[in-house]
């Protein structure tokens, strides 16, 4: 009797464990898809400045931007002189650099897209990462915690494929506005990699929208490379002509 | 004496052949390995010296505590300034400026767009002034394997095995893509006047040498350098000036507090060299050690024998009233003329051996196709007077040691019994 007793107990604790577990799941989905309405529109445009800090001195990098989707992406940079004029294209997984000076069309894969670029704490994979996390990520709160004042929902993020930048990311969602506040990235061995932080919280339309990020890569020294939004646009008509490769050299 | 006692050496073959073939062959051994060793061991000091750490090198701080990621934002700057305090404080020494770099070569095709592209590592060096020192240094003019000498600043040189990597040919342009000392991004277009093969796989996998005028412009490192290495004007490495320069130097900066201020390594203290250093110095001293051990034991052997079947000689000898001290010491001498005849075979058999393996060598760079420490990638004997009598201190010693132990026989004899015994 004693034996059916504890059977019976084992099966109706582990169906609630998995189904708090499964609530859990489905809760963080939900949350991680109201957080990709609010950071991912049809297209953006933006107008950004870069503020890398070096050893010895910092530089700010102004570029403007154009985004349509998940896979298409155009950057021009404006200041300063040295890279003035340097446009990068994505299509899909590929990207081009055009160099004004040399006149030339460099495309970059592989391994080199996980190169810094122009020395900031950011790769070019990281430029290029504009899917739903919703799409690629399994995600599970781990629970909640208080950030810069504000309630936050701590989700883990794990990678549905291989095919994705970072295997696994922490993230703290404000559980008002749903915008990140924080994120940490970890590569499949477990090993952190890169800390970002989102403030500036702005309501932009209909969204709300972080207009500051700081990104760490935590293998480097010093403080970071800050993204600073200076203005977006969303969902704004961008002509197809900005997506092609003879846009570089125009 | 020494003609009769040379005589019997050459009449009783017996007496002489089994130890002065011996002795032939252990000092061809020590010969050949101390001539192979030292040829390997000081190669491989010399490539890294020339190649990547100099006599002494200096580097900021920083740099050198993450110089594996060559990281130019950490440089030395205002090196014309450090250059001329440093020459006049160590006026035997010669500084050559160097900026290692990374970045991407890329080959366009005639719209201009990326055919085929690798990573590299750029190496800038001063080849286009008139102090042709790092040229011979690193014996570039003589290394070029296909094309010239950069006669200009837009022209490059890439290891033979980069540029057929990129399937490029002298005369093709191809553009550098990386980033400046503070980040930015470089795009630079050169051609590849030529092609070297520097003889080690580090350097032979993905290396391009562009002129250090042009490398500090390109990468906004005017007056500055990643490194500065130094030489000693005698071109020998000299450890205990170097290791007396490095701790002076490094006490004056010890307690700066600029965080980009200078440190001086010795080539002992880069590359994991100071055990090669003091292998050099001890190797000679423990090959012949091994072999005096291994062949004096060998002679005793020899000896022994030689004496039981010498013992009615030794007899009749001391019968007809010789001392037993004059018949040992005659032994001895007779030993040494042995050892100095095996000696001379075994030298000449070893230096010529070496002679060979320092012309043609041991070709081991398949071995070392991943290989990231400078090693030789032909492992070459070297020939030096000091091989010339090398070979006479083991040859001697085991002999007359071996010898001296086989013959205290002699000194047991009973000269009462000698008559008994002879008659036997």
């Amino acid at each position: 009797m004693n034996k059916i007793k504890y059977i019976y107990s084992f099966f109706l604790i582990s169906s609630l464990l998995l189904g708090q577990s499964k609530n859990s799941s489905d809760e963080a989905l939900r949350i991680i898809k109201l957080v990709d309405d609010n950071m991912i529109s049809e297209t953006q445009i933006i107008e950004s400045k870069m503020i890398v800090y070096g050893k010895r001195k910092s530089r700010t990098i102004r570029s403007k931007g154009f985004s349509s989707g998940e896979f298409k992406n155009f950057t021009e940079y404006l200041s300063p002189e040295r890279e003035k004029g340097t446009k990068m294209l994505k299509l899909e997984d590929r990207l081009w650099i055009y160099s004004p000076t040399t006149d030339r069309i460099i495309q970059i894969s592989g391994h080199l897209l996980r190169q810094s670029v122009m020395g900031s704490d950011l790769s070019y994979e990281d430029m290029m990462e504009e899917r739903k996390l919703s799409l690629i990520y399994n995600c599970n709160i781990i629970g909640s915690e208080v950030l810069d004042s504000r309630d936050t929902w701590k989700i883990e993020l794990t990678a549905k494929n291989d095919d994705v930048s970072y295997f696994r990311r922490i993230i703290w969602i404000d559980k008002l506005r749903y915008v990140p506040l924080r994120s940490d990235l970890f590569a499949k061995s477990g090993q952190l990699l890169k800390t970002t932080t989102f403030s500036d919280v702005k309501k932009l339309g209909k969204r709300w929208y972080p207009t500051k990020m700081n990104y760490k890569d935590v293998l480097k020294s010093g403080k970071g490379t800050d993204f600073i939004i200076l203005n977006i646009d969303f969902d704004k008509k961008i002509p197809d002509n900005y997506f092609s490769k003879s846009s570089l050299k125009k | 004496m020494i003609k009769f006692l040379l005589k019997g050496i050459l009449r009783d073959k017996s007496k002489s052949l089994i130890p002065v073939c011996v002795i032939s062959l252990g000092v061809f051994i020590t010969v050949f390995m101390s001539g192979f060793v030292d040829g390997v061991l000081s190669e491989m000091i010399s490539s890294n010296a020339n190649l990547d750490t100099g006599h002494l090198k200096v580097m900021t701080k920083p740099y050198n505590e993450n110089k594996d990621q060559l990281p130019n934002d950490l440089a030395l700057l205002e090196i014309d300034l450090l250059i001329e305090s440093l020459e006049s404080e160590y006026p035997n020494l010669e500084w050559v400026p160097r900026i290692k770099f990374g970045g991407i070569l890329d080959v366009p095709d005639v719209n201009g767009e990326t055919i085929i592209q690798g990573p590299g590592i750029g190496l800038g060096l001063s080849i286009l002034g008139e102090d042709k020192g790092e040229i011979e240094r690193l014996s570039i003019q003589k290394s070029i394997v296909r094309g010239l000498m950069p006669e200009n600043p837009n022209e490059i040189l890439l290891s033979e095995v980069f540029s057929k990597k990129l399937k490029i040919n002298p005369g093709d342009e191809v553009t550098f893509f990386g980033s400046t000392m503070e980040g930015s991004m470089v795009f630079e277009s050169f051609v590849m006047s030529g092609t070297v093969m520097f003889g080690n796989p580090v350097l032979d996998r993905s290396t391009f040498i562009v002129d250090l005028k042009k490398t500090q412009m390109i990468l906004d490192m005017e007056n500055g350098s990643s490194e500065l290495l130094a030489y000693f004007k005698t071109d020998f490495y000299d450890d205990k000036t170097a290791l007396k320069i490095e701790s002076n130097f490094n006490k004056k900066y010890l307690k700066s507090e600029d965080e980009f201020a200078p440190i001086i390594l010795s080539l002992r203290n880069q590359n994991d060299l100071g055990a090669t250093l003091d292998l050099v110095d001890s190797f000679s001293f423990i090959f012949i050690s091994i072999f005096v051990i291994a062949m004096s034991l060998v002679l005793w052997n020899t000896g022994l024998i030689g004496g039981l079947r010498r013992y009615q000689e030794f007899g009749i000898r001391l019968a007809l009233g010789e001392s037993k001290k004059h018949v040992y010491s005659l032994l001895i001498v007779e030993s040494i003329i042995i050892g100095f005849i095996g000696s001379t075979f075994g030298t000449g058999l070893g230096f010529i051996l070496c002679y060979y393996m320092q012309e043609t060598g041991i070709d081991i760079s398949e071995a070392l196709t991943n290989s990231v420490v400078i090693i030789p990638s032909v492992l070459k004997a070297k020939v030096s007077s000091n091989l010339l009598y090398l070979g006479y201190i083991p040859g001697l010693i085991s002999i007359v040691f071996g010898t001296a132990l086989a013959g205290r026989g002699i000194f047991k004899r009973n000269t009462s019994k000698l008559f008994k015994e002879l008659e036997v």
